[in-house]
């Protein structure tokens, strides 16, 4: 296999026992990406020089004799909201197209110090607000499946480097789906850890209380080293949790026996695609093949997911984009010194924001207004309690919840363009684990001609051990993953 | 409550968020946005009579002592600012006040 195919796990181990250096590794994974991002672009921007000098370190290391760390050498890339100290870190936003941060993002800091070397940032939905990656001021991302096709969103930048085999492992940031729906659209991992494991310090906030940051990846094993990488309590992020970090790689034993695995049927009955419908239900069937128990169960809120979703995130968003007002970073639009600072401001906001964004902001602003606020956002807040409760009940009777990831297959690009309700609703299926601050994982299960299809599986909180280690169950018996695209470098 | 949407209502709430929109914006918005208000009305026929609000889940305690700690140096943290004044420590920004 190629360099540039293989898992981040392997790259380590053969950097570590001489193989191939670091620096060679890089090249590889350099020279792919450039190759392929005319096409994709999945890349804000590749930086080249940086990684090179990163993996000429780990080689330099290596030669003294140094003890290497669990990813040195590994090729990551990093969505576009996740700082990284003078890295231009855009949020795939023209109000931040040339900000370079005084500072870097706690999870990628931790990537470095176990030696991975950071090839580049990944376009995204702008401030990660869509569900198809168009919505990025430096235009969409193409599936490399089917080139007219979304790769999801809003990390698709990240699934596509994964899945064109640009890098083995990438970072994106989930909300409301940003991990699991494009890894299910690009045939990859994506792992959404609990609410709290992993610090958003640096994670350019979307929603404060539903933002998580997590791996995209080519395997189980992949994305358990790297979450416990990434993982573990941070000074930095008050909401970050100190819950012991287990040994996640040790955790795949591959035995999921007895393991009770629960299907909201009812909630997984309507307006699935045929596609999907079978390649759900031939993965609960490999699962039960496995040793696992399949069980009915119900979540009779599940249903009111997409309305508490877009109330909740979009009150948060347009709190936490009031600071982007073009005074202390980012855009400033031009104007007369007698307009004054508000005309600045509104503006600055209204040339420096995407469409998505603006809406985003009104409809949030609008939810939280006198006369609506109760109605609206407190209403979603309780519905969000009830939602909580359906899964703990679940969670007294099976450990992991099975469904869908998205309700359709990657669609064409400009399909839902026109209609943001429509894109919304296609969210079903991975609102509620942010939501209730649930792990969840995207595992590839098959495909509708030539696109990707993926299923999801839930867990208690902090339980990723019991997500990864069915997911890696899942992935011995199973080839999906194995399939990549064929892609032209010339 | 399904109160129609109105252009003077989104102006009104694009005002409170610091937003000039265009007039096609507010068209547009106007029309999309009462199609998403419409739709997640739906979760006001739920009956929550005594249900808490959960605004955020697993919200970890973490307090501390306030204790002053090292932070970027005052020049870094303006530099980025789009009209800056780094040696100074300060960024500028149009007249507030007078005219």
């Amino acid at each position: 296999m190629t360099i540039t195919g293989r898992s981040g796990r392997d790259i380590r181990d053969d950097i570590a026992a001489g193989r191939v250096s670091a620096t060679e590794v890089c090249r590889a994974v350099l020279a792919r990406s450039a190759a392929l991002n005319p096409n994709l672009n999945a890349f804000n921007l590749i930086a080249a020089e940086r990684a090179l000098a990163q993996a000429t370190d780990v080689d330099r290391r290596r030669a003294a004799g140094a003890t290497l760390g669990p990813l040195a050498g590994v090729p990551i890339a990093v969505k576009d909201n996740l700082c990284v100290r003078d890295m231009r870190t855009t949020a795939s936003s023209k109000i931040l197209e040339h900000y370079a941060p005084p500072y870097t993002a706690t999870a990628v800091e931790r990537l470095e110090a176990a030696g991975a070397v950071i090839i580049g940032k990944t376009n995204c939905d702008e401030f990660a607000m869509g569900s198809s990656t168009e919505n990025s001021a430096f235009g969409a991302v193409r599936n490399p499946w089917a080139l007219d096709r979304t790769p999801g969103g809003s990390s698709g930048g990240s699934a596509v480097a994964v899945a064109a085999q640009c890098t083995p492992i990438a970072l994106g940031s989930d909300t409301g789906g940003s991990i699991r729906q494009p890894a299910s659209f690009c045939g990859v991992f994506g792992l959404k850890p609990t609410y709290g494991r992993v610090s958003r310090y640096g994670l350019l906030a979307f929603a404060s209380s539903l933002d998580q940051i997590g791996p995209f990846t080519r395997t189980v094993a992949d994305a358990a080293l790297t979450l416990g990488v990434i993982a573990g309590g941070d000074p930095h992020d008050s909401t970050s949790s100190s819950t012991a970090v287990p040994d996640y790689i040790a955790g795949l034993t591959g035995d999921i026996r007895g393991l009770r695995v629960g299907v909201p049927r009812a909630f997984v009955s309507e307006g699935v695609e045929a596609a999907i419908r079978h390649a759900f239900d031939a993965a609960l069937d490999t699962l039960r093949s496995l040793g696992a128990t399949l069980i009915d169960i119900d979540l009779p809120h599940a249903r009111y997911a997409v309305p508490v979703y877009y109330l909740v995130c979009t009150a948060e968003a347009s709190s936490n984009l009031a600071r982007y007002d073009g005074v202390r970073y980012g855009y400033r639009a031009a104007s007369a010194p007698e307009h004054g600072l508000q005309e600045m401001y509104s503006r600055t906001r209204d040339e420096g924001f995407g469409a998505e964004v603006k809406r985003r902001i009104v409809l949030g602003t609008y939810v939280l207004s006198a006369g609506y606020y109760d109605a609206f956002y407190l209403k979603a807040l309780q519905v969000r309690t009830l939602m909580r409760r359906d899964y703990d009940a679940a969670f007294e009777r099976v450990d992991l919840v099975a469904m869908p990831t998205s309700p359709i297959p990657p669609f064409k690009l400009g399909d839902k363009a026109d209609d943001p309700l429509q894109m919304y609703l296609a969210d079903i299926f991975t609102v509620s684990a942010n939501l209730v601050g649930l792990p969840g994982m995207s595992i590839p299960c098959g495909f509708d001609g030539s696109l990707p299809l993926g299923f999801q599986l839930l867990g208690r909180p902090f339980d990723e051990p019991t997500v990864l280690r069915a997911a890696d169950a899942f992935e011995r018996v199973t080839d999906w993953h194995r399939r990549a695209p064929e892609l032209d470098t010339n | 409550m399904s109160t129609p949407l109105s252009t003077a209502d989104v102006e009104r709430v694009a005002a409170l968020a610091q937003l000039e929109l265009t007039d096609a914006e507010k068209q547009l918005f106007t029309r999309q946005i009462a199609d998403v208000l419409h739709y997640v009305a739906q979760i006001q026929a739920l009956d929550t009579t005594g249900v808490p609000a959960t605004a955020h889940v697993h919200a970890a305690q973490h307090e501390r002592e306030d204790q002053p700690v090292p932070s970027l140096p005052i020049s870094t943290a303006v530099a980025e600012a789009p009209d800056a004044a780094p040696e100074a420590g300060l960024f500028r920004v149009p007249r507030v006040i007078g005219g």
